[in-house]
């Protein structure tokens, strides 16, 4: 996996609109930077294996919110967010949310799981390939992080270390809104995040 | 005397300069010093990492043509805190040079050669790590 093709990920990071409209709840969410609905495009599907070697694809979560955040045993910020994200997996997942980890470690499930065992991570994990990178820009720099509504569309992009509280809110404010159907972006390129 | 030049490549957020030109002979002791450049704001972990899990910056010789030995010699590390890790991280940062030390073989034939290695690293920013990468290395020389 050493060809992850660097990309300028924040150009797309920073090119996501703000999301600021109050939603109706029980809770008070401040708006989290979320693209506007109609601006979001589809996330790619894939195909990637799990710790027990089942295929696992992105559209097996339609109808969840989900984070899909990429990245590797070596990147001290990844090792920062992920237990935020055992934390949202632990408050949430009975409310239609999920993590997905996909680890981009070059020696895959060798390094990987006795990680994944050390510090107990609750969600799935994949070990992540070349197609699926490209398939979302890149991603070059870790973490990357997507945040996914209910109709399977990308709602954010953080690129590297974000601050806990964007995920919460981000995840709740999702976690709130009606699963609308996407009226544009199905079948379109998910994500330029390579601006070269 | 020899002359004796170094070069290498470069990529992803580490650089290294122009080559170092030395000088030896058959049987000398010679060191090349690589110069290294990591682009502002970046890091890559020294040769002694602070934690296990990260991938220490590592020279290795592929081939060294008349040269015998290659022992690497990193400069100091600098300890620098970042926001995503609780302690001071071991690293190098702006310019620094990883210094090799050869012998010319005895029996080293005149003329020019090159010798080649590896090195390899992983660059973060103080919120994004990128992916371990490695740069070739050459250390052309000339026994006479």
């Amino acid at each position: 996996m050493s060809a992850f093709h660097f990309s300028a990920v924040l150009s797309t990071a920073l090119a996501l609109g703000l999301f600021t409209a109050g939603c109706g709840g029980s809770v008070e969410v401040k708006a989290a930077t979320l693209k506007p609905e109609k601006e979001r495009k589809t996330a790619p599907d894939f195909a990637l294996k799990d710790a027990a070697g089942k295929v696992v694809h992105l559209s097996d979560y339609r109808g969840k919110v989900v984070i899909l955040d990429f990245w590797a045993t070596w990147c001290g910020p990844c090792r920062i967010e992920i237990p935020w994200f055992m934390d949202l997996q632990r408050k949430n997942r009975d409310r239609g949310f999920e993590v997905l980890g996909v680890a981009m470690d070059d020696e895959g499930w060798e390094v990987v799981k006795p990680f994944l065992a050390e510090l107990g991570v609750n969600y799935r994990v994949l070990i992540g390939d070349d197609l699926t990178a490209q398939m979302y820009g890149g991603v070059d720099a870790l973490p990357t992080t997507f945040l996914i509504d209910k109709t399977g569309r990308i709602a954010a992009v953080h690129v590297g270390l974000a601050s806990r509280k964007d995920f919460e809110d981000g995840v709740e404010q999702l976690l709130q809104a009606p699963a609308t159907v996407a009226s544009s972006g199905a079948g379109e390129p998910v994500v330029s995040l390579g601006a070269k | 005397m020899s002359l004796w030049s170094l070069s290498a490549q470069s990529s992803g957020h580490l650089k290294v300069g122009e080559p170092a030109k030395v000088a030896g002979a058959r049987g000398a002791a010679v060191e090349a010093k690589i110069p290294v450049t990591v682009d502002p704001g970046f890091h890559v972990n020294s040769n002694h990492p602070s934690d296990d899990y990260l991938i220490p910056l590592k020279l290795t010789w592929t081939s060294l043509g008349a040269l015998e030995g290659g022992e690497v010699t990193y400069p100091p590390p600098k300890l620098e805190k970042y926001e995503f890790a609780d302690k001071p991280l071991s690293v190098f940062s702006g310019a620094f040079s990883v210094t090799a030390s050869f012998k010319v073989a005895a029996n080293a034939p005149p003329g020019p050669g090159v010798a080649t290695g590896k090195l390899r690293y992983q660059a973060c920013n103080s919120n994004t790590c990128f992916p371990p990468k490695t740069a070739d290395v050459s250390v052309t020389y000339q026994v006479q």
